[in-house]
């Protein structure tokens, strides 16, 4: 194959963080609500 | 022909089908931190299994919807939904592996979001109908399907990425499998809340709606899956030049790995790793109640539950991310050493009183437990090499379906033959937990004898050149 014809597409940093806060927010919502719920032990 | 040559350049043998392998090859200058959110996206949503538990009360008044209706479904014949599902995870996991290395990341993650999808939505069928049998067919045998397709798809993928950090990739998406229960569990409440009635529980409809936002979720990592082009290697890394006792630069087929002893071996350690931290997980509310009479209420052992799951699922990063620094053979004997000692001590911890140390106790075994689910694909990695890691991690995920059915039923025989002998309360868990860490100890022994894969199981480099060979024509 030829490489020199694949063209080089960067990703974009834009794109990048939105797919991470797409994962990372319902994964910290979930969290969060673990924490709350484990707070419980403590009282 | 290829796709990464194919798509928005000048097409040399026409476009690959889009969800062929071929089409999935990274193009230049694909960012690889893309690939983790791929898998997290299809991880998060398959770990709702650890959640199903939440819909066995609501299922089981489906007919006399404040209280069970003599025709209601009963639990035990509600539990059968997700042995079912763990039991067919193990199967297409096992059985999927050498398909999953033929068709690439893309096609097996979309497959996994049309099974578990369609699995919910099957389900709600059975409920509205109430037919148990399309409970099992649905979320049993098609969400199980999903569920072992979707979590051994990516993680090869992964390990292809990140060849200078295998441990830590695979570590955070099977940590998404932890932290789905996580969102799975409110949301399910949640929507169960928003759409019961005098009429309805509500779970039906709460199927629909999380079959497809699970299909839309794990659709979403499908198309964003990319893998790295051959021969692909990160910027400024260079593979050691010195070559590692542990840690192989040759690969084995999938079928000659089940030739090896290094294959059972590791079984054996997933096995009991799992075994151990299964089994008391199930007892753990239980457990800190019983110990800790007058002082744990249910509510706060409810909590104590909630921690648990936290730590198996930091574990699952904490470990696997350690192992890339320590080794994963020494990872191992950490789990089981230290694993060992804390289950030895747990029933004098509970016995003198000291919750703090028992609950911290519990903590630790319960990181071990997931890091033990997160480290072994790149054990698996630095044993057989990359070429077939996704498929030998399918067919040693079977450990994991056995440990699931032998745990629970270690726990539960234990106890029960305490309690018939006399034994109440705390003391009758003991001896488990006795058990557990003389498991712990085969496993570290097992660890102990795992060496490097001999040289006559390894491919040729004929072999490894066709495989190569294929990939790069391909691209």
């Amino acid at each position: 194959m030829d490489n020199s014809r694949v063209k080089a597409q960067p990703t974009s940093k834009g794109l990048l963080a939105i797919f991470w806060l797409y994962v990372l927010i319902p994964l910290v919502w979930g969290v969060s609500n673990t924490i709350t719920q484990a707070m419980k032990l403590f009282h | 022909m290829s796709s990464v040559m194919n798509e928005g350049s000048s097409p040399a043998y026409g476009p690959a089908p889009f969800f062929s392998k071929e089409a999935t090859y990274a193009k230049p200058g694909f960012s690889r931190w893309m690939v983790p959110p791929a898998a997290l996206a299809v991880h998060l949503c398959i770990g709702q299994a650890y959640a199903f538990s939440v819909f066995n009360v609501p299922l089981s008044r489906v007919i006399g919807i404040t209280e069970s209706a003599p025709d209601d479904w009963k639990l035990t014949t509600l539990g059968w939904i997700f042995s079912l599902a763990i039991f067919f995870l193990g199967i297409s996991a096992a059985f999927a592996g050498k398909w999953l290395e033929r068709v690439g990341p893309r096609l097996t993650m979309f497959t996994a979001a049309c099974c578990f999808g369609s699995g919910f939505l099957v389900s709600a069928l059975g409920i509205y109908t109430h037919q148990i049998a399309l409970l099992y067919l649905g979320y049993g045998v098609l969400g199980g399907i999903g569920l072992g397709l979707g979590y051994v798809s990516p993680v090869s993928t992964l390990i292809r990425w990140f060849p200078d950090r295998r441990g830590m990739a695979t570590g955070m998406a099977i940590m998404g499998f932890g932290g789905g229960a996580m969102i799975a569990a409110p949301l399910s409440v949640a929507l169960m809340n928003t759409f019961k009635s005098a009429t309805s529980v509500g779970v039906a409809q709460t199927f629909v709606v999380m079959g497809i936002g699970y299909f839309v979720s794990m659709l979403i990592g499908s198309l964003a899956i990319r893998v790295p082009a051959p021969g692909w290697k990160p910027a400024g890394w260079t593979p050691p030049t010195t070559a590692s006792k542990m840690i192989t630069r040759n690969h084995v087929h999938i079928d000659q790995a089940l030739k090896t002893s290094q294959f059972y071996l590791l079984w054996l350690v997933l096995f009991l790793n799992v075994t151990a931290g299964i089994g008391v997980l199930g007892q753990a509310s239980l457990m800190i109640q019983e110990s800790f009479k007058g002082s744990v209420t249910a509510a706060a052992a409810a909590g104590f539950v909630g921690l648990l799951s936290l730590f198996n699922m930091g574990g699952r990063f904490f470990w696997a991310s350690s192992s890339d620094w320590i080794g994963r053979k020494n990872t191992y004997f950490v789990f089981f050493a230290l694993g060992a000692v804390l289950y030895w001590l747990v029933p004098q911890l509970g016995a003198s009183g000291n919750i703090a140390l028992f609950v911290l106790a519990y903590c630790v075994i319960m990181s071990m437990y997931g890091g033990g689910f997160a480290t072994i694909p790149a054990y698996l990695a630095d044993m057989f090499g990359t070429a077939f890691v996704g498929g030998i991690h399918g067919r040693l995920l079977t450990a994991w379906a056995a440990a699931g059915i032998a745990g629970p039923v270690l726990v539960n025989y234990i106890r029960e033959y305490q309690v018939a002998h006399g034994v109440t309360g705390a003391d009758a868990y003991t001896m488990t937990l006795h058990i557990m860490a003389a498991l712990l100890v085969v496993g570290f022994i097992c660890n102990l004898l795992v060496a490097r894969v001999s040289d006559r199981h390894h491919m040729s480099e004929a072999d490894v050149s066709s495989l190569a060979g294929n990939a790069s024509a391909a691209h």
